[in-house]
């Protein structure tokens, strides 16, 4: 059945819609900072769902197996989930320094202070 | 082959004078005098690359490849020459007036006032000798920028709002129409050379022939053309000198001199006849002389009157080019130069009056006429060189004009020729009358009231006189300048 | 022997040097080994443009991996010019950054500047080299963090919020742009750009490659700051550190807009997808949205930093509007913009980054009067602004007179008049900053205010030099962005 077939990719749009959704709705900063890593995590779900061939083992060379997923993916994904790491880290790193210098990490009070300066 | 050599220098030799200028900013002797050596200088290059083209040779320089396929071109031809000469010739005459008027005016920032004007003439001089429609725009933009301290110079609340009117009416229309025409000329004729017999004939559309004309002349703001004229006025904020080189000379007259430029080499008379492409445009100029006549007739003050009268004059070279006959053209072209003297003789009296009688509105200038004789008869001349009555030199080219517009049969149009010079007799004649006429009660200049005004200094009245002077010489040797313009109108 | 390895030599030496300067944690030794090492990627990216000219595209395989499994770097002319854009513009920046950076940064943080700064250009120039499609993303993440971080450390607090709200965006940009190649790759196996070139068009009906290239578009202009997705840019200027601001608007912008030629051009092979879809239309209309409405916007800021920062989006509009025509000539106004916009936009940030280091604030009211006592500084920003304008003899006149050439020749009569219009746009708001530096009078209050120093200067006049000279000598880099431009659409006719 082609929906079950795809359910990795259906997994990923959910997942993608949630991140985007939380990173659009959510007015609290770390929220959104969170959305943001899901968004991206569904990224890499695509990725390694790309990479899997059906029936293929481990990428290990082995006179046994013929059929293996392939490993380029993966690799990507290794480097992107640095990137996704480092990004929430600093993310996160400015949401603290904001709420040092507004006192607030809601939006809409961010937002209102900034309303009343020239 | 020396105008070969002279003509890039006559761009060069104005620009190291606004340097040098500046460089003797706290000497205002010096500084002077390196101005008006710069204009003497400037004269000279002229007429060396005047005298060849007289005999007939059209000196040609490609400066630099500005961008592939593009060169800063300069060909000389008759009008060009023509519009170089008197432009360089009147920046000697300025100079000497300027002289006289800002320290008489007490003027402020008179450092940047001559260095930015000796920029303005070296653009100028650009617009005059460009030999492609590029390089005319080019230079056409730079003096707008050149002449935008100027027209600000005093930098009053007023100041700064004719500036923006000056600014935003000639860069719009040239940004926003003018390039857009030029782009579309260079897409369609694969070529931007002034060409004589015009670069557009078999290559555009009637219809595009049409709108490229519109484009053309309402992009060219600094023709006045209403309703493009509103800067004209406003620029007369400026100090006086300004007004007369630039707003009688060099802004005003590179304006229509782009007009005739583009109607003879970039289209050419005879496109522009099949195609009737200009006819309703000479209407337009037509309705702009009457308008301006009458509004120049409610203004009270001096050099607002003379705004609006650069106004409609210069709309008679406009209705000269639009006609797109030989004789049209030729009047026009020949106007550029009889309506430069003496309009430039009006405002040097309208400067004059202010220096010395601190007096700016003409119900004002009762009984002047005794105390500043020169000056009014000078202003008296060049009014009827204005009016186009001999013997001055005006009446020539408004002939031409008339006669062009009876050729192709415009009878309205002659008839809106005829009206305006009685309009100009009824706004022009008054101020010198009244000049001359005694005033009325404590005015009266043998009651011993006033005598402290006297003539302007004489480094004012010496330029005036001279250039009154010249319109009335200029009517004996019209035909000589006929001679040379010829061959401008020779494709029609 | 050297020369082979130039490519390599271009990233890996400022990549190298930020961790060094991180180790030295002294201000003034961090500016030094930065300099150096800017003015080394410069001289590098010229030889890199020299044997480009000469000999051709250069192939690179780093590590002798060879092309396509291994990473490539691969030098076109359009490539070297970026390189040389960003790299040129680092190099000016430098002297400027000394002086500015002590001023408005902490004096305890000023090393840690110089690491970003430096990760930051890595970044740029790895993004132009770079022949690899994933690679690009990372390079895009290392100049992206950095710039973030960069950004920050303005004093204002407002540049914090301005820093989270651009990570949050350029982080979505970034996914997206991953998504696509992702989608590339399931269908064509590989990602280096050269071998996407030769799959990616013969596959063109597939919806996987169609969705691809939705999600890279959407993504790019996410970091282009392509109107409506600029929200990110103006407070992002405005706010950073003078330095930054310079840096930034000269260069991260104009590489993502190299990102989108490359991906349009090279990998989906140009005007086929303009001829199929609706491409074309949508970022021509998006183009001139840009250059309208952040034109509008900027005649209404008190700002001057974020007038200026409108003023981009609007001048991205260009960039974007010429390489939507498809044509060589269209797509060459759009590169050569590239390089025009860049040092008329660093010249006009840098004078008023030489205004605000003596007067200190950027309100239009702190203009006044500027004219007379920092005559260099305010003629610098004269040039600037005309060249904004676009008036003949300045590098503005170029773009335009090309552009509407191009829209023209594609009878494409409402980009000609948006393009015009915005000329307009352009007139009132660099005269607003004219006239306040030249026709006000000065505040009372106001103590003598001296010009900026020299080491401001000299890169400041040097540019608004550049503005000039190319615009009256504009067959270099024209003659350079026609070749590009033919390159890249006559790669695959």
């Amino acid at each position: 059945m082609a929906f079950a077939g795809l359910y990795n990719y259906w997994i990923v749009v959910v997942l993608m819609m949630i991140g985007f959704y939380v990173v659009i709705a959510q007015g609290n900063l770390v929220k959104k900072i969170f959305g943001l890593n899901i968004f991206q995590v569904s990224v890499f779900v695509l990725y390694i769902t790309m990479s899997k061939v059906d029936g293929g083992t481990a990428p290990i060379l082995d006179d046994r197996y013929q059929v293996y997923s392939n490993p380029l993916p993966h690799v990507l994904i290794l480097t992107a989930i640095v990137v996704g790491v480092a990004t929430m880290a600093l993310g996160l790193a400015l949401v603290v320094r904001i709420r040092e210098a507004y006192g607030t990490i809601e939006e809409e009070e961010i937002e209102q202070q900034e309303g009343e300066l020239p | 082959m020396i105008a070969e050599t002279t003509l890039p220098l006559t761009l060069a030799v104005p620009i190291v004078g606004s340097l040098l200028i500046w460089l003797a900013k706290s000497r205002p002797n010096l500084r002077e005098g390196v101005t008006l050596v710069t204009a003497l200088i400037l004269f000279g290059l002229v007429l060396t690359i005047l005298v060849p083209v007289i005999d007939g040779a059209r000196p040609s320089v490609k400066l630099v490849e500005i961008y592939p396929g593009f060169d800063l071109t300069f060909t000389v031809e008759p009008l060009g020459a023509s519009f170089a000469t008197i432009a360089s010739f009147l920046w000697i005459i300025t100079s000497l007036y300027s002289i006289g008027y800002m320290r008489g005016h007490h003027e402020a920032y008179q450092t940047r006032f001559y260095a930015f004007f000796a920029l303005a003439l070296a653009s100028t001089m650009g617009i005059a000798l460009a030999g492609n429609m590029l390089t005319l725009f080019i230079f056409y933009e730079a003096l707008s920028i050149s002449t935008y301290p100027l027209v600000t110079h005093s930098g009053t609340p007023e100041a700064k709002r004719a500036g923006r009117v000056y600014l935003g009416i000639l860069l719009g229309t040239s940004i926003g129409l003018q390039l857009l025409a030029v782009g579309i000329t260079w897409v369609t004729a694969g070529t931007l050379d002034f060409t004589e017999g015009g670069i557009l004939s078999g290559k555009a559309s009637d219809g595009l022939v049409v709108l490229l004309m519109a484009l053309y002349l309402f992009g060219i703001g600094k023709a006045a053309v209403m309703p493009f004229h509103r800067w004209l006025p406003a620029a007369m904020v400026a100090p006086t000198p300004v007004s007369a080189l630039l707003h009688a000379v060099a802004v005003v007259k590179a304006g229509v001199f782009t007009v005739l430029k583009v109607v003879i080499y970039i289209f050419g008379l005879d496109l522009l006849t099949t195609t009737g492409a200009s006819l309703w445009l000479a209407y337009v100029a037509g309705a702009t002389i009457i308008i301006a006549s009458l509004v120049a007739m409610t203004k009270d003050n001096l050099k607002a009157r003379l705004a609006y009268s650069t106004v409609s004059q210069l709309s008679y070279i406009v209705l000269g080019a639009m006609l797109a006959t030989s004789t049209g053209v030729l009047g026009g072209a020949m106007h550029i130069a009889m309506h430069a003297f003496g309009k430039i003789t009006l405002f040097f009296c309208a400067g004059a009056i202010l220096v010395a009688a601190h007096k700016t509105e003409i119900s004002e200038m009762h009984g002047l006429g005794r105390k500043m004789p020169f000056t009014f008869a000078a202003f008296f001349l060049g009014s009827l060189s204005i009016i186009g009555l001999p013997p001055m030199g005006g009446a020539w080219s408004k002939w031409e004009i008339a006669l062009g517009a009876a050729e192709s049969g415009q009878a309205i149009l002659v008839g809106v020729l005829m009206v305006s010079s009685l309009l100009n007799v009824a706004y022009l004649i008054p101020v010198a009358v009244r000049g001359f006429l005694p005033a009325g009660g404590a005015g009266n200049p043998d009651s011993g009231e006033r005598w402290e005004i006297r003539e302007a200094p004489l480094f004012c009245v010496v330029p005036l006189c001279f250039t009154a002077v010249a319109s009335l010489v200029l009517f004996f040797y019209a035909d000589d300048l006929y001679a040379f313009l010829q061959p401008i109108g020779g494709g029609g | 022997m050297i020369s082979a390895h130039l490519p390599a030599l271009q990233v890996v030496v400022p990549l190298l040097a930020a961790p060094v300067c991180l180790l030295l944690r002294n201000r003034h030794a961090a500016w030094l080994l930065a300099a150096l090492v800017t003015w080394a990627t410069f001289i590098i990216a010229l030889g890199l443009l020299a044997q480009v000219a000469d000999r051709g595209t250069i192939s690179y395989a780093i590590g002798d991996w060879a092309p396509p499994w291994g990473i490539e770097y691969r030098v076109d002319l359009f490539g070297a010019l970026v390189l040389v854009i960003v790299s040129g513009i680092g190099s000016l920046v430098m002297p400027f950054a000394r002086i500015n950076v002590e001023r408005e940064i902490p004096a305890e943080r000023i090393y840690l500047f110089y690491v970003m700064y430096l990760l930051c250009l890595t970044g740029l120039l790895g993004i132009a080299i770079t022949g690899d499609a994933f690679n690009l993303f990372v390079f895009l993440e290392i100049s992206s963090l950095s710039s973030y971080v960069l950004i920050s450390l303005g004093h204002d607090r407002r540049a914090l919020t301005a820093a989270l709200r651009y990570l949050i965006m350029g982080t979505l940009g970034a996914t997206f742009y991953v998504i696509g190649i992702g989608l590339l790759y399931m269908v064509t196996g590989t990602l280096n750009m050269a071998d996407l070139a030769q799959r990616v068009p013969d596959l063109l009906h597939l919806r996987t490659v169609e969705a691809a290239l939705a999600f890279l578009i959407v993504g790019i202009s996410l970091k282009l700051a392509l109107f409506p997705l600029h929200l990110w840019l103006p407070n992002a200027y405005a706010f950073a550190p003078t330095t930054v601001t310079i840096f930034l608007a000269a260069t991260a912008t104009k590489v993502s807009v190299y990102v989108i030629i490359r991906i349009i051009y090279t990998v989906y092979g140009g005007a086929p997808i303009f001829r199929e879809g609706i491409l074309n239309e949508a970022l021509m209309g998006l183009g001139m949205l840009s250059m309208v409405a952040a034109g509008l916007v900027a005649i209404y800021q008190s700002n001057v930093k974020r007038l200026l920062a409108y003023s981009s989006v609007s001048q991205i509009g260009y960039m974007v509007l010429g390489l939507s025509f498809g044509s060589v000539i269209g797509l060459a106004a759009g590169i050569v913009h590239l390089f025009n916009h860049a040092i008329m936009k660093a010249a006009l940030f840098m004078a008023l980054g030489c205004a605000t280091q003596q007067v200190r604030a950027v309100s239009f009211d702190d203009l006044a009067g500027l004219g007379r006592q920092m005559p260099v500084t305010m003629g610098a920003l004269v040039v600037g602004a005309l060249s904004l304008i676009g008036l003949p003899l300045t590098v503005g006149f170029v773009t335009k007179w090309y552009l509407i050439q191009a829209a023209l020749q594609d009878g494409a009569w409402l980009a000609v008049i948006v393009i015009l219009a915005s000329g307009l746009f352009a007139v009132v708001y660099t005269w607003r900053i004219v006239e306040a530096a030249y026709f006000r009078p000065l505040p009372e209050d106001r103590e003598e205010v001296r010009e900026a120093p020299l080491g401001m200067l000299i890169p400041l006049v040097i540019l608004a030099g550049a503005c000039v000279v190319f615009g009256i000598g504009a067959t270099w880099p024209m003659d350079l962005a026609l070749a590009a431009a033919e390159s890249l659409i006559g790669a695959r006719p």
